[in-house]
Order: C-alpha cells, then structure tokens, then sequence
C-alpha cells in the first residue's frame, strides 16, 4: 500500500520538473524537447510499476513493467524469430510489392483520363474500407506462411499509396509544365524532371501512412493462422497461456519496429524532399 | 489521405460516375474470369467424380500443374467454376445470393427471424452488422470526445503539449491493433464482457486521429485573429469557443472520417478473440469452416457499413461548413 501512496509524490516530481522546463527560458532547446516526454514517459512507467506492486494487481491482469522487462530480456531469440517472421518478411516484403504495384499503377493510370477519373473514387473508397478483413480470404488462399501476410499487406497499401501517387503527380503548376512543353520535353523527361519531384511529398506521405497499415495487416493476418512463429502468433498464444509478460513483450518488439520504420521512412523524406515547405525552418 | 483529398480535382457527378460505371464493371468482369483458374483444381475434381474425363486423369498428377495450365486444357468442364459449394473464389452472383440469403431471406422467412419471433436472427448479417456497428459508435464516441478534450488540454498548457504530443505522435506509428486480443481478454477476465470491450479498443484506435486533428485545428487561427480577440480583452474559455473552436471544425471533420473507420476497424478486429456475434466473429467462423461465401459476404456488409459511416460524416460536414458560411 505504500508503494502505492509513493506515486503521487514521484508524478508530483515527475510533473514539476517538466513545469520548470516548459516555463524556463531553454523549452525551445532541443535537448528540452527530448527531456521533457521522455521525463514523463519514464514518470508515467514508475507510477505503473508502483500501483501495480502497490495495490497487489494480478500479473495476468496487468504485468508491471520491470516485468515485461525482464521476459524482453529473457527471450531476446524468440522475439527477434518472431520480428524477422512478421516484420522483415512479412510486414516489409508486402509494404515493398504493394507501394510498388501502386506507384506503378499510378503511372499508367496518369495517361489516361478516363482511367484516373474512374480508378481514383474508387481508390480513396477502398482506402477507407476495413480491409484487414480480406485476411481470412487471404491466408486460406495463400497458406499458413508469411506469403498471406504479404498478400494482406499488399492490398492494406495499395489503395492509400495509388491515390496518395496519383494526387501527387498532378500537383504541377501549369506553367510548370508550359515551360517543359517550351523546352520540347518528352512525357518521360517531364515525368522524371518535373512531376515525379513534384510528386514526392504526396508519395512519402502515402509511404508514411503505409507503414503502419503494413505492421497492423501483418499482424492481424496472424490472428487467422500462421507457423508457431510471429509476433500476431505469438500474443495470441500468450494470451490464451495468460503469459502477459511476453504479450507485453511482443507489442513493444511491434511498437519499435513501427517506429523505428516510420522514423526510418521519415528521415528518407527530409533528405528527398528537403526543398519541401514543410522540411524547411522558419 | 489528407493531402490526396484536399487536391485532387473532383469533377462534377454528372460527368464522375461513367468511368467509375466503366471501372467497376471492368473489375467485375476480371473477378468473373478470375474464377474459374482460381476454382480449378476443385472444380475438375467434381467433374471427375462425376464421371468426366480430365486431361491429366488423376488428382496427383494435376496436383502440380498450374491452374491456367488446368484452364487450357480443360475448357469444356469448367462451367462449374461459378457455382461451386465451397469455391476459393466464389462469383460474385455467389456473394449476393448469400447476402440476400443471409439479411432480407433470413428475417422474413427464417424460423428465428424477426418477422416469425419478433428478434432479429442471430444467423443474420443484420444482427451481426448491428453488433459491430454499436461497438463501433460507442468506441467513436467516446475516443472523439476524450480526443477533443486532450486536444484542448494540449493546446492550452506547454507542458501537455510538450510531454503528451509527442507520444501522441508516437503512438500513430505503433499497430496498436495488436492490443486488441490483450485488453478483450484483461476486461474479460475482470469481469467486463459485452460491448465495452470492444468499444475500448474502437475508442483507442479513433482517439488519435482526432487528437492530432484537432490540436492542428485549435491552434490554425493566425497571429492576426488571436491580436483581434487580444484587443477584445477576451478571455481564454472565450477565445476557444469564439475563435479557436469554430476554426477547427475542418479539421475535426477531416479527423472523424479517418476515425470512424478506424473505430469500425477496431470493432471487428475485437470481435477475433470472444466469438459473441459481429462481422469479425463471422468473418473467422467462416474460415474456421471453410464457408468462403459467408466470409465475403461479411466483409461486403462491413465494406458497405465503412461507406456508410464515412459518408454520413461527409454529409454533416458539408452542412455544418455551408452553415458556418465555410463552404458553397
């Protein structure tokens, strides 16, 4: 009981140095920046560890997170077969195929105008719908393995990406394109020269959104099927053991994987579209 | 999507819906012909129990030839494709029969339906479609409203906004779906059971979106409005509900269409781990027992459910920007 009473002084510190910060003369530092989420990330994770020990909370309930540590810690093997089965080939192999097929659908539907003017309602309807759902379909066609996890994952991006791709290759300016039609430019020079730069922000941006699809359909594929390996696998069998430390560990194995790839996906952009508004200071 | 919506040139409907017309049929025509190479295999087992005689005779030889290889050299006994029991791919016609099967037919004239017992038919997509949808509204109100006031919250104190935001931002890029199983069985084993739990994770999934919507949409109002409020001497409860709120109407609508669909999202997928009715539970019962026809008629009642929702948010948005005097 007193672990517990022991939060409110540490989330009464925790939230007083982050005050001290935000109000004092360096919040627009960059090393303020970082310390005061993490501060809170690291109060908020004490004050769990606390209440849990404190109050006597069942580990099948909700683990404290020295535990879930200590499981991460225990199974660095199992886990990191689980990370390559979803996410290296799962996740990353259908996010591959799938923004490719859509870039290059995109492409071909741009020449048309009939094509464009058909294909991209019908794209921004599909991007909304729950496609995760086409998971049972998918993993009795292509088996238990991770080929139907590429296959959900395909069709999960496939629609954000081609209407994100296609919006972006018409976001040229006529005289933009006047001045390529002057220099008697081809339809692949302005393509390369002009409307695929152009296109860049709307093509990360639909990579962006796309990697998170990619992790949620790889994932969720798991739950309909998969080889005694994986992390949608493995929280659900976890779950069924109560074995909440490993659950736990998996879903911090898939958070960083998803941030580290957003974050990867990120840092391609500012280096491709750094003459972009939106990557310039100031 | 955003940015894609925000661009793209709508033309009027008039002249948008024959090449949609003209797309969608062509899709359903390939998804005809993508029947039959998909169904062969079972399709000319059939044959051959019934006395047919198949190009390679046996079903171990066929075993290892391709299904177009099947096609081609079968072409005469393949019109069973389209209306097999259990297809891989079943026909589209297939699919509406089952829906048709499984709403209207089953109310009216199934022995549980709700013309005979007065209770919808817990065989029926309608009793499951209605499952889903509670669970999904339930978990898109509360996720919207707790989204909305977490934004306020950050948009009105540094330190929210610099310890919470990025987390905020953080927590986009982490599939959070994959909770889903945990906090169904953690809720179940404390007792919680029903709609609550699924609500919950429809709740976590729409409480982002609308989060980071609506911090951008507090804070769009520029230096030039703020100064104007400023001279008022307006206070802050005032400058929120006068300037800041009205502002970030756009903003929230743009948010609620992504959250809506992701709260439908979070509702089937919490209905994967407690088979107690709903799309997700029909959707894994039928591949459970193999019932492909029951899983795409699902997934079209949800597809429908989906556009359904987003476009009933498009419709208010619409009135609600032409009466702020926002949009034509």
């Amino acid at each position: 009981m007193t672990l517990a009473w022991l939060a409110l002084p540490v989330w009464l510190v925790g939230y007083g140095i982050n005050i001290a910060i935000a109000r004092g003369p360096a919040h627009d530092r960059r090393w303020a920046r970082f310390a005061v989420p993490a501060i809170f990330g690291l109060t908020v994770l004490a004050i769990w560890e606390l209440l849990v020990r404190g109050l006597g909370v069942p580990a099948v309930i909700l683990p404290p997170p020295s535990q879930i540590a200590a499981t991460f810690a225990a199974n660095p093997e199992m886990l990191w077969r689980d990370f390559v089965q979803t996410i290296l080939k799962g996740a990353l192999s259908g996010y591959a195929i799938g923004c490719g097929a859509a870039v290059l659908t995109a492409l071909a539907v741009d020449r048309s105008e009939y094509l464009r003017r058909g294909l991209l309602p019908l794209g921004n309807f599909m991007a909304a719908l729950p496609i995760v759902g086409t998971a049972p379909i998918l993993v009795m066609w292509f088996g238990f393995g991770w080929q139907s996890k590429a296959a959900v994952v395909v069709l999960m991006v496939f629609f954000p990406m081609l209407v994100n791709t296609v919006a972006g290759l018409r976001d040229t300016t006529a005289m933009q394109r006047d001045l390529m039609t002057t220099y008697a430019a081809s339809w692949g020079q302005t393509l390369i020269r002009l409307r695929l730069p152009a296109a860049m922000p709307f093509i990360f941006n639909g990579l962006k959104i796309s990697t998170t699809l990619a992790l949620i359909g790889a994932i969720v594929a798991e739950f309909f099927g998969s080889p005694t390996l994986g992390l949608g696998f493995r929280i659900s069998t976890s779950i069924g053991q109560l074995d909440l430390g490993l659950v736990w560990a998996s879903i911090v194995v898939a958070a960083l994987a998803g941030t580290a790839f957003f974050g990867l996906v990120g840092q391609i952009e500012k280096r491709v579209t750094f003459w972009h508004g939106s990557q310039r200071k100031g | 999507m955003s940015v894609a919506s925000t661009t793209s040139v709508t033309p009027r409907r008039g002249q948008r819906l024959p090449p949609v017309l003209g797309v969608v049929l062509a899709l359903i025509a390939l998804w005809y012909v993508a029947v039959v190479p998909m169904n062969a295999r079972e399709t000319l087992t059939q044959a051959e129990r019934a006395g047919a005689i198949i190009d390679p005779p046996t079903a171990v030889d066929r075993r290892d030839m391709s299904s177009w290889a099947l096609v081609a050299r079968n072409p005469g006994l393949l019109g069973a494709s389209w209306s097999l029991d259990r297809p891989r791919l079943p026909a589209p016609h297939q699919v509406v029969t089952e829906l048709y099967a499984s709403t209207i037919d089953e109310e009216i004239n199934g022995r549980s339906g709700i013309v005979q017992s007065g209770t919808l038919s817990n065989r029926s997509l309608v009793y499951h479609g209605l499952v889903t949808l509670n669970a999904t509204f339930l978990g898109f109100v509360i996720g919207a409203t707790l989204g909305v006031v977490l934004a306020i919250g950050i948009v009105h104190s540094r330190v929210m906004d610099m310890s919470v935001m990025p987390w905020a931002i953080v927590s986009q890029t982490i599939p959070i779906v994959a909770l889903a199983p945990m906090i169904i069985v953690v809720l179940y084993s404390v007792g919680v059971q029903g709609l609550l739990p699924k609500a919950v994770i429809s709740a976590y999934l729409s409480f982002f979106p609308v989060v980071v919507g609506m911090v951008k949409g507090l804070r769009s109002p520029d230096r030039m409005q703020l100064d104007l409020m400023h001279t008022y001497n307006a206070s802050k409860a005032r400058v929120l509900w006068a300037l800041r709120l009205p502002a970030s109407v756009p903003y929230l609508f743009a948010s609620l269409k992504i959250a809506i669909a992701a709260s439908l999202v979070g509702a089937i997928v919490g209905e994967l781990p407690v088979q107690k009715g709903g799309l997700g539970a029909r959707m894994l019962a039928g591949s459970y027992y193999g019932q492909t026809v029951q899983i795409w008629a699902a997934l079209f009642v949800a597809a429908a459910l989906a556009a359904l929702l987003v476009w009933a948010i498009g419709a208010a948005e619409r009135r609600a920007l032409r009466r702020m005097g926002m949009a034509p």
